[in-house]
């Protein structure tokens, strides 16, 4: 029987990988994206996990509405991406230092 | 119902209707024409909202099923934020045009920023807390990158955007497990969960820890304030502005709200992680700031500093602790718009400045300017009497009250360690060795900022123009 516990530790497995992923990642911005992706998507096994065990709709009205958010700010994301790949030529993560710190 | 809904959020809706009405405005206009009676009509109709909700009546009122608050508190912050960030795009105006960045989508943003600060402060509820921090922060990363074609003011608005992101996954994940171990996202619910007398489970303790760590971002409290030096630095000037006034006190008052409200009945859980965000904010960024020559990185250190001195306030977890909050967060302010008058003026041939040696011996060429910020700087620093030590004196009374004697003694070593770099400004403008001149004409306008703030630095030393009793009051509403 799957029970409340496992989707709760899938969600924090793929909130943790998403965390490392934009630590260690030394490459490519764009898998910054990715893993800030994955993390909201854990909160929303989270939320769709929980709104199912209280038998309360409000997890599963939350987790719409963190789906939209992350659209728009994907969207930005690769929108600034974009203006910084102009300026740049290079979107390797090692390559945004112009400014210290 | 539905009535009663809109009238308490009419502020809001009205300034969201605005910008809508403003973009179409900029749209069906020849391309430049409007750009800056925008940018004045807007700074105009924040204000304008800001005395409404001022004059509004008294009381609290609840909206959409208690998810929406409309109390004294939250009017106090919303007026705070409105002023705040009227003044800032105020001031944008000549910078923007001398570097043309004057564009209609700024003030756009800048008013969708306001209305997602003033949806935080009044969130009653996690999903509107969180509608709330997404606007501002959506609209924030934007204007942050607003110069597009400049390498530094993209880096900006790449690292605050993956840094805000990372932290909206956090303040999300802490989110989704208190309603996984309360039930329930509205504050309330939440508070009579917490309320009962065994202690907090440890799901919800996590949820707090990572609501908290969210919010102390937003905040850029240490040890989540890496983005903030470089934003501040690599930011067109006017963004530095904004971002250093309005979203702080939004943030604050939003994590106040959360604290004192919803997990009122935890103050031992959450008391210690303040205290630890408090004590080392106040000593990174004064200790950091020693070392810093660019005046918009030593102004997001001193920043740092303040917002150390804020949580302190947030720490006692009292009402005169958020009575202090709230007035160290309206001096605050007052302060940043008169420091920002005078670096938005630091320009050589037409060029911005941003290195503190160009002020050497600054005094002589422009007296009075160089007063006017020699008094801000010591008021950033707390020297007494100036208004600047009332807020830092209020915080102190209230953390000694609360308890916590060591981190009133911590804060008050931080301080004297931040008036170094504050005193080397003065220092600079009246006794170093002249340098090349800046030669900025300041426009009538960004004068009146700077003057009107220095004499409020002073004048308010003799009763604080009633900030405290109106922050008292707005204290009262918010705690239990």
């Amino acid at each position: 029987m799957i029970g409340i516990e496992h989707y709760l530790t899938v969600a924090a497995i793929m909130f943790v990988t998403g965390i490392f992923g934009i630590f260690l990642n030394r490459k490519n911005v764009i898998i910054i994206l990715m893993s800030i992706e994955l993390m909201l998507l854990a909160v929303n096994i989270n939320l769709v996990a929980f709104s199912a065990h209280l038998g309360d709709l409000v997890g599963q009205v939350f987790t719409l509405f963190v789906l939209t958010v992350a659209a728009a700010e994907a969207a930005i994301g690769l929108a600034i991406l974009v203006c910084f790949f102009r300026n740049r030529g290079t979107i390797a993560v090692e390559d945004i230092n112009v400014m210290r710190g | 119902m539905i009535s009663h809904d809109l009238s308490v959020v009419a502020p809001e809706v009205a300034l969201a209707v605005y910008a809508m009405a403003a973009l179409m405005w900029g749209v069906f206009t020849k391309p430049g024409e409007a750009d800056r009676t925008i940018v004045y009509v807007t700074a105009g109709v924040l204000a304008v909202v800001g005395l409404w909700i001022a004059a509004g009546e008294a009381g609290t009122r609840f909206a959409f099923h208690g998810s929406f608050v409309d109390d004294g508190f939250s009017r106090f912050a919303k007026v705070l934020i409105l002023f705040g960030a009227a003044a800032t795009l105020a001031m944008a105006e000549s910078y923007l045009s001398k570097t043309g960045l004057l564009k209609f989508e700024f003030p756009v943003l800048i008013t969708l920023a306001s209305v997602g600060m003033m949806t935080m402060v009044s969130a009653n509820d996690l999903i509107v807390l969180y509608m709330g921090l997404e606007l501002t922060s959506l609209s924030s990363y934007v204007v942050a990158a607003f110069r597009r074609d400049s390498a530094r003011a993209t880096e900006a608005g790449l690292k605050y955007f993956m840094l805000g992101a990372l932290a909206s996954g956090l303040l999300l994940y802490g989110a989704s497990l208190t309603y996984g171990f309360t039930g329930t996202t509205l504050f309330e619910g939440i508070a009579s969960v917490v309320d009962q007398p065994e202690p907090i489970s440890l799901g919800l303790l996590f949820g707090l820890v990572f609501l908290v760590a969210g919010i102390a971002f937003k905040v850029s409290a240490v040890p989540f304030h890496m983005w903030t030096p470089d934003v501040y630095e690599g930011s067109p000037t006017p963004v530095t502005a904004f971002f250093s006034t309005a979203p702080k006190v939004a943030a604050a008052a939003m994590l106040a709200r959360l604290l004192l409200d919803a997990f009122a009945g935890a103050v031992a859980d959450w008391q210690q992680i303040l205290a630890f965000l408090s004590v080392a904010s106040m000593f990174l960024g004064a200790v950091a700031a020693i070392g810093q020559r660019n005046i918009k990185r030593l102004m997001a250190y001193s920043s740092i500093t303040h917002m150390g001195f804020v949580l302190m306030g947030l720490a006692a977890g009292t009402e005169a602790g958020a009575t202090a909050l709230l007035i160290y967060l309206t001096i605050y302010v007052v302060m940043n718009v008169g420091v920002f008058a005078f670096i938005l003026n630091m320009e050589k041939d037409g060029k911005p400045v941003t290195d503190i040696a160009a002020l050497g011996l600054y005094s002589r060429r422009e007296p009075g300017r160089a007063a006017a910020l020699a008094v801000l700087m010591f008021s950033l620093a707390g020297v007494p009497p100036l208004v600047g030590f009332f807020g830092k004196f209020y915080v102190l009374v209230a953390a000694v009250d609360a308890g916590l004697v060591w981190l009133a003694v911590a804060g008050v070593i931080a301080a004297v360690i931040a008036a170094f770099y504050y005193l080397r400004i003065v220092y600079l403008m009246y006794f170093a060795e002249p340098t090349e001149a800046l030669d900025g004409r300041m426009p009538a306008l960004h004068g009146a900022f700077l003057a009107g703030s220095a004499l409020l630095m002073i004048f308010g030393i003799v009763n604080l123009f009633g900030i405290d009793g109106a922050a008292a009051t707005a204290a009262a509403a918010l705690v239990r």
